[in-house]
């Protein structure tokens, strides 16, 4: 889930978890009305709120162990629930640590530990690498990638990378908007630099000619010094002509590049237009 | 219910591994003990019972126990941990009652501190230990309903100060609306069923009816009744502000 600040996406969120209800309409997890069975579904879900706050006063196990009592776990099985927790989020040589000594990075890890100590079915993660280094960032991202084997995540960020890095699907939302559903691929060829090639010649090119090619929608200044950018019309692939042509003119190309499409741009174009 | 157990005992624990606890139940027994036996005149009124401790009380549960309540959902509502509760499948008017049970658990456990006090009277004279057990069982009502109130006001603010204050402040305007003092103010202007009115709201008219060892119903009723009010206003004020 993918917007600006303030578009909604937390409090979207906290109603999917249960914290706040909705005042009209309703969303069904997995069978069940998160307005009339709150408690059902909580009990699928595992929530990690923007904060990400546990009770700071405890220890990592005595914090982990009352979660677990209080997702229903008794006697060895929370045991060895807490013990796999401790082990897979690398929190056994600080367990018996206050929560409040430990770093940014630990805390998260042991919000994750305790949204997937009862084998949840869905993860919600409001923005689960906010205020992290590069390093933790990426370790929390590769942990939500194992978790998103074999469960449903869903996370909201206003990070573009981390929906190319971990998504399959993205909603884009505004202002309580919902603007866009699809696939991080389908995000990024709505950019207008989506299949875009860009040539780097040694030697002037005949823009005429290039600008004719079909397909092609447009020539701009490419991001270096007499690098061209070749735009391509919405699900037109132009760089096998533009190929052919360097071939038969025999221009001096040693370097081309075709371009993604940009998400920022798709990004701020999506929420710009809702502003203005 | 299998939610409400975890939850009861992680708040209880909460109270022993900060030191609120102990300075709360050390506080209260040193005051109690200066007011029993300097103000109170224990040794010079020459009577067996504990009347001096039960008329102390009252005062210093107004002072004191809004610091075991304050914290009760300031501080979840302050840290964001009240989000993580919230959405544990943890229902709001179970976690109201765990986390006051566990606040009335810690007062309970003050109470019994005091328990010197049962012996050196019994030690010193023949006291009728029923009326003192019932003096016991006000006092714990008393503070159930005083906590009840710092419960309430700490779900209305995220900081801990401001509810201990307003607690404090509260607990005692209930107690103060029964005093002779505040009667007699009244009694210029108001008409006799309002002064009873007023006089019967106030915590001390039924302490004292009980502190005296007649367990009258009504007394009890009237304890209960201010409990459930508060945990109910309690439900709501979570629920109005838990996501502000």
């Amino acid at each position: 889930m993918l917007g600006p600040n303030g578009a909604g996406k937390s409090t979207t969120l906290r109603m999917l978890a249960g914290f706040i209800s909705p005042t009209s309409g309703t969303a069904n997890l997995c069978g069940f009305d998160i307005r009339r069975q709150s408690r059902h579904a909580q009990r699928l879900i595992g929530y990690v709120s923007e904060t990400g706050a546990c009770y700071n006063e405890m220890s990592v196990v005595s914090f982990l162990d009352f979660i677990a009592q209080v997702r229903g776990l008794r006697g060895g099985d929370k045991k060895s629930r807490v013990t796999a927790m401790l082990e897979q989020f690398e929190l056994m040589e600080v367990r018996g640590q206050t929560i409040n000594t430990l770093s940014k990075g630990f805390q998260r890890r042991i919000g994750l530990a305790q949204a997937i100590l009862h084998d949840p079915m869905i993860l919600i993660l409001d923005e689960p690498t906010d205020g992290l280094d590069p390093n933790q960032k990426h370790r929390v991202r590769e942990q939500i990638k194992d978790l998103a084997r074999d469960k449903i995540v869903i996370i909201s960020t206003h990070i573009l990378e981390e929906v190319t890095a971990l998504c399959s699907r993205v909603l884009v939302m505004d202002k309580g908007r919902l603007l866009v559903d699809g696939t991080p691929l389908e995000l990024e060829s709505r950019s207008r630099y989506h299949q875009a090639v860009t040539l780097y010649p040694r030697q002037p090119l005949d823009m005429m000619t290039l600008g004719m090619l079909p397909g092609v929608a447009g020539i701009e200044a490419g991001p270096e010094l007499h690098s061209v950018r070749v735009l391509a019309r919405t699900g037109v692939v132009i760089l096998p002509a533009i190929n052919s042509l360097i071939l038969s003119r025999g221009w001096d190309v040693p370097r081309q590049e075709v371009e993604r499409g940009s998400l920022g741009e798709v990004f701020r174009l999506l929420t710009r237009e809702q502003h203005a | 219910m299998k939610t409400f157990w975890p939850v009861f005992k992680r708040e209880l624990c909460s109270y022993f591994i900060t030191p609120i606890a102990y300075v709360f139940t050390m506080l209260l027994l040193v005051l109690s003990g200066i007011s029993t036996f300097y103000l109170g005149d224990f040794y010079q009124r020459n009577q067996a019972d504990l009347q001096p401790f039960f008329d102390c009380l009252p005062w210093l549960f107004a002072l004191l126990l809004p610091t075991l309540a304050m914290r009760m959902w300031s501080i979840e509502r302050q840290t964001g941990s009240i989000e993580l509760l919230m959405c544990l499948a943890v229902g709001t008017a179970e976690a109201v009652v765990a986390k006051f049970l566990a606040a009335w658990v810690v007062s309970a456990i003050a109470l019994a501190m005091t328990f010197p006090l049962v012996i050196t009277v019994n030690y010193l004279g023949v006291p009728d230990n029923g009326v003192i057990l019932c003096g016991y069982l006000a006092s714990w009502l008393l503070a159930g309903s005083c906590l009840a109130i710092g419960g309430c006001l700490s779900a209305l603010t995220k900081n801990p100060l401001i509810a201990y204050l307003t607690a404090m402040v509260l607990c005692l305007a209930f107690m103060v609306c029964g005093t002779p003092v505040l009667l007699d103010a009244l009694r210029g202007w108001a008409s006799l069923p309002w002064l009873d009115g007023v006089a019967s709201l106030s915590f001390l008219t039924h302490f004292e009816g009980l502190c005296r060892g007649v367990l009258d119903p009504q007394d009890l009723l009237y304890f209960i009744s201010q409990l459930v009010a508060w945990l109910a206003a309690t439900v709501i004020a979570v629920e109005l502000k838990k996501a502000v």
